[in-house]
């Protein structure tokens, strides 16, 4: 992809992003935080580019291992985040009708 | 020589990222949009919260599918220790720790995207961002950002872990020259991004690491203990953001998406709360709110006013006896963990058939949000749960106005006087209340800002000097008799 076709993308969803957040009712912006925690942990397929790599050269030993190392830190986040966020959603409760 | 050569050699070969790939990115970036827009209700939310999960799951198969995989046990080895530590955490944590919880992932989010970021400085081969050994300038640059900005996400949130976690002093620590020290080492990050296009060596991008951990911390050690939903909401934006400039990196669709996502919604989150308490973000960004007030200055105390102490059967009686009652929670609630028994109390309340409502103000706790779950934990239905300015109107006819934990946000100076720190920010309208009741550890200590608050001296209010918790139960006892 070049760089003009990413730049369209990433201002796009910037716009997105905008309209969806800002329909987030406020009672629920605490899930909100959690579950974008979760999402921004997508950074976790550049952490398995680097972990998949095979080695060449000396510096990709040490490229695999921040990988790794990158992997176990963002699984936290994607676990934990996605986890944290459906015990909090799975609480908010409507009257019960009698 | 031989290292130069062997890159080029796996730069020529490195294939391109296929065409369904290129889609199951863009349908993972889609499902994660879709998972903020089931926030917009909680009756959807949880199914929002499974499209965020199925988008993960597919960014991820994905990745592993299109590379050559040299060590998939190690990697599955990596998602089982990071993930089973997450999963347990998320089971165990009390929800009144939840902001801290929030602030400790922000900065794994942000050191991820610095080890992500040196992973591809010594393997750009592997990236598909270099050719004979020579990162592409304008990868070198989106790099470089990225690691900045993961940097100072990392360093930031561990310092607001710190001081949520109460590890390390709310109040805010102010340097000598810190503008012009934290605006010079901007400066110098954003030169050295721009140094690092031409000269690639170790020591510029180090240094860049180095001075963003550092700004980072220097950025938020003078934020005080109550502005920390704004520093929450900023952290999540930059994590959102670091996440994109990786995504630049990597072309990577889903990534930008997401970072797009992320970042907008934290922009939009510190918007609200500086929006709620009538502060530009830069004045809170610059820190220094909430200090101990120098003597002398104006905060200083007035004189002695007379005020009425209220004991747990007036305020019960009283409660019994009222139509309606509006409940307004603050961060005094949460520290005290009283919302269980404020919940047994509004049963009982609704029992003898008062209207019980909660009243949130957007800056009440320490994270956006935060009262919300914390009654949603205690099962208070959330349509008894209200917004600012959706009751505001309504406490010129309610009978109560119980007030618990929380202190600025019902301050009338807001409203009038125009020399106190707090003035424009919305507030309850209390005052109107036929009763207050406020709910308070002792007459001595003040709100955050440091004002003095008139609700206090009011003929029709009742101060009732407690504990939080304990208060609160001894009412549900002496509503029991």
């Amino acid at each position: 992809m070049d760089f003009i076709s990413i730049l369209s993308i990433f201002v796009l969803a910037c716009f997105v992003g905008y309209y969806v957040v800002w329909s987030v009712t406020p009672a629920l912006h605490t899930p909100l935080m959690a579950v974008t925690n979760a999402i921004s942990s997508v950074i976790v397929v550049g952490a398995l580019i680097a972990a998949a790599a095979s080695g060449l050269g000396q510096g990709a030993g040490v490229s695999k291992w921040l990988g790794l190392g990158a992997v176990v830190l963002a699984s936290v986040n994607i676990f934990g985040g996605f986890a944290v966020t459906a015990r909090m959603l799975a609480m908010y409760k409507k009257k019960e009708k009698k | 020589m031989v290292l130069q050569l062997l890159s080029a050699a796996a730069a020529v070969s490195h294939d391109a990222v296929p065409d369904w790939a290129m889609f199951a990115y863009l349908v993972s970036g889609v499902l994660f949009i879709l998972a903020l827009r089931g926030l917009s209700s909680p009756a959807t939310s949880r199914a929002g919260n499974r499209y965020g999960m199925v988008g993960m799951v597919i960014a991820v198969v994905t990745t592993l599918v299109t590379h050559n995989i040299a060590s998939l046990p190690e990697i599955a080895v990596a998602l089982a220790i990071g993930g089973g530590i997450g999963f347990v955490i998320a089971r165990r944590i009390a929800m009144t720790a939840m902001p801290q919880l929030v602030a400790a992932f922000h900065s794994l989010v942000g050191l991820a995207a610095v080890l992500v970021g040196w992973a591809a400085y010594l393997n750009p081969e592997a990236f598909g961002i270099a050719e004979g050994g020579h990162i592409h300038a304008q990868s070198s640059v989106e790099m470089g950002l990225g690691i900045a900005i993961g940097a100072i996400t990392f360093s930031g949130s561990v310092i607001a872990f710190l001081k949520l976690a109460g590890k390390m002093s709310g109040s805010p620590i102010l340097l000598p020259g810190r503008h012009v020290l934290n605006l010079g080492t901007l400066i110098a990050i954003l030169g050295l991004v721009g140094y690092f296009t031409v000269d690639q060596s170790l020591w510029v991008i180090g240094v860049i690491t180095l001075l963003s951990f550092i700004i980072g911390f220097l950025l938020i050690i003078p934020i005080g203990g109550a502005d920390m939903p704004v520093v929450v909401s900023m952290l999540n934006s930059y994590s959102g953001w670091a996440a994109a400039a990786m995504g630049f990196t990597l072309h990577n669709s889903a990534m930008i998406i997401t970072g797009a996502l992320v970042g907008s919604s934290g922009a939009i989150l510190s918007y609200i709360m500086c929006k709620a308490m009538n502060r530009g973000f830069l004045s809170v960004i610059a820190g220094g709110f909430g200090a101990a007030p120098e003597a002398g200055a104006g905060g200083a105390p007035k004189e002695q006013r007379p005020w009425k102490r209220g004991s747990a059967e007036d305020a019960a009686f009283l409660m019994k006896e009222a139509e309606s009652v509006i409940i307004i929670p603050g961060y005094g609630m949460a520290v005290s963990q009283a919302q269980h028994a404020l919940r047994e109390m509004g049963d009982l309340l609704k029992k003898e058939g008062v209207s019980v409502k909660y009243a949130i103000h957007p800056v009440a706790g320490r994270m956006p949000g935060h009262m919300n779950v914390l009654l949603a934990e205690a099962n208070v239905p959330y349509d008894e749960v209200f917004e600012l300015e959706d009751i505001n109107s309504e406490f010129g006819q309610c009978d109560v106005a119980f007030i618990i934990g929380a202190n600025d946000v019902v301050n009338p100076a807001a409203k009038t006087d125009k020399s106190s720190p707090i003035y424009g920010m919305p507030v309850f309208d209390v005052d109107k209340a036929k009763t207050v009741m406020f709910v308070k550890r002792s007459m001595g200590g003040v709100g955050y800002s440091g004002v003095d608050n008139d609700v206090f001296y009011m003929d029709q209010t009742m101060m009732l000097l407690a504990d939080a918790k304990k208060m609160v139960e001894d009412i549900v006892k002496a509503m029991a008799h």
